[in-house]
């Protein structure tokens, strides 16, 4: 108990720090190649077809690296689609593969069940609301609630929705983009209502997670930069304040075995 | 803490051993079952090959979607190409008839075919959507010679396994393997919406990959070449794309 390594509480397992930065690595290849392959083409369509001669849903005001799209810029920007092709779908297997290692070993281990579903208390519009009463106070939402180190309902609903919802969605709206996969599987582009829906809703899919992104960052610059970094890189956190401890605690903070909480 | 660490070294050992006889196994399967791409060297290699072995198993047997007539694009759209050159600009005076389609390589019959021959071939027609890597997309109604029955016509050799395919201008040229090659969907094209393939969009002949981008349906075809090897065909990345940085397999 001398040395300062034996008080860090361990915070994250080394499979959530390995599948965290590979994703992080794969989302920001995918997110520069996908943004490199929408100049080449920046106008959306709702529908199975859209081209130049159609009228596009909206067309986002940029140069394109076409000359063919009518941007009303003379810019034409360089051609990266090549290279961004190549990245973008060896970036999507590095970020499927990493998922899938990452959601089967937590359903195995239980991190879902511990770290991420919402206790049954937090499973009210009222408890979200208590945290998120917290943020607009500014005030640390942990202080109010049952463990300092773990995640509030707000949290956890977030990480569970971009698990859940947001990347097998835009996997999905990604492969209903591939012709051949659409040969295998019509359903999956024909329920999104065709091939430029789906490229539309890939898009908007991706903005949203990149919102998460941006708020999650800014999140954890507000919590603390360093330590939270130092945590997801040696999985370990420094204990806070013994005052900031203090709250109301049913259960007591599980120093002597810090193997038990991984928060 | 000996015994320990003698364990982790047998375990570990045991792992390395599996990865590497599994990668080893994966790679004499992925060999065999022509699951690897002419372009899978360098960074982007293992991406490129997941995508190509994955989508060969899956798609083995599957048909690009087709629609119905009513969905055919009022306004198609078609990229610029090079100006034709001299030997297009001949043909196209000649109404095409002198438009000549070699097919050689690993064929028992090397012929050549003119635009009336593969009509005498049985014709069939598709309604399928071109889709650019670009994102923009058109349906259209797609007439002509499927390759299936051009290759039976010459007799494939049983260790051809690529279709090289190249346009008039000797600039753009392809490759499929045999799965797409013998697909029933692959069309030898001549006609677009019950008329005559116009140039912009390949005429007089343009090979329609359909399970593919766009950029494998070269347009103005002259010539198929049928091996078992693409190394010897311009840097033996399997086509003109990987030269130009993208990728040969264009399934996605």
């Amino acid at each position: 108990m001398a040395s300062a390594s034996t008080t860090d509480i361990p915070r994250h397992t080394a499979l959530v720090r390995v599948t965290h930065w590979l994703t992080v690595i794969s989302f920001l290849a995918l997110l520069i190649t996908g943004a490199e392959i929408v100049v080449s083409h920046p106008r959306f369509y709702w529908g199975e077809t859209g081209n130049v001669n159609t009228t596009p849903l909206f067309t986002i005001h940029i140069p394109s690296s076409r000359d063919t799209v009518p941007t009303g810029y003379k810019t034409v920007m360089p051609d990266q689609n090549g290279w961004s092709r190549y990245l973008h779908f060896q970036a999507a297997w590095l970020v499927v593969l990493t998922g899938l290692v990452y959601a089967l070993s937590s359903l195995l281990n239980g991190h879902f069940k511990r770290d991420l579903v919402p206790a049954p208390p937090d499973r009210s519009w009222r408890a979200f609301r208590e945290v998120i009463a917290c943020y607009l106070r500014r005030a640390p939402p942990g202080e109010s609630h049952s463990d300092v180190h773990s995640y509030n309902v707000v949290q956890r609903t977030s990480y569970l929705a971009v698990i859940f919802i947001l990347f097998p969605l835009v996997i999905w709206t990604g492969l209903a983009l591939s012709p051949a996969f659409d040969s295998a599987v019509p359903a999956a582009v024909n329920i999104l209502g065709g091939r430029q829906s789906a490229r539309t809703l890939h898009f908007f899919i991706s903005i949203s997670l990149v919102l998460f992104l941006i708020v999650h960052v800014t999140m954890v610059a507000l919590a603390g930069f360093r330590t939270r970094m130092r945590a997801m890189i040696t999985g370990r956190l420094k204990p806070t304040l013994p005052g900031s401890q203090a709250g109301p605690q049913p259960q007591p903070q599980p120093q002597l075995q810090p193997q038990q909480e991984l928060p | 803490m000996k015994p320990i660490s003698r364990r982790k070294l047998i375990a570990t050992g045991i792992a390395a051993t599996a990865g590497i006889a599994g990668l080893t196994t994966a790679d004499r399967i992925a060999r065999r079952y022509g699951l690897i791409p002419p372009d899978h060297g360098g960074f982007y290699g293992p991406g490129e090959t997941l995508t190509y072995a994955a989508q060969r198993i899956l798609t083995a047997h599957s048909l690009a979607r087709e629609f119905p007539r009513g969905m055919i694009s009022k306004s198609p759209f078609a990229n610029e190409v090079a100006p034709p050159n001299a030997a297009f600009l001949q043909h196209q005076a000649a109404g095409f008839s002198t438009w000549r389609l070699a097919v050689d390589g690993m064929v028992a019959r090397p012929t050549s075919f003119s635009l009336s021959d593969l009509r005498a071939l049985p014709i069939r027609s598709q309604i399928t959507e071109v889709v650019c890597e670009e994102g923009w997309s058109y349906v259209a109604e797609w007439i002509g010679t499927p390759l299936t029955e051009v290759l039976t016509a010459v007799g494939p050799l049983p260790q051809a396994r690529y279709v090289v395919y190249s346009s008039i201008d000797g600039l753009f040229w392809d490759s499929i393997d045999m799965a797409d090659a013998l697909h029933p969907q692959t069309l030898l094209t001549l006609g677009m919406n019950d008329g005559d393939l116009p140039v912009r969009f390949g005429g007089p002949l343009r090979l329609r990959v359909p399970r593919q981008l766009g950029y494998k349906s070269v347009k103005y075809i002259t010539r198929l070449t049928l091996t078992d090897s693409l190394k010897h065909f311009g840097k033996g990345l399997g086509s003109a794309a990987p030269e130009y940085g993208y990728a040969w397999y264009a399934g996605i």
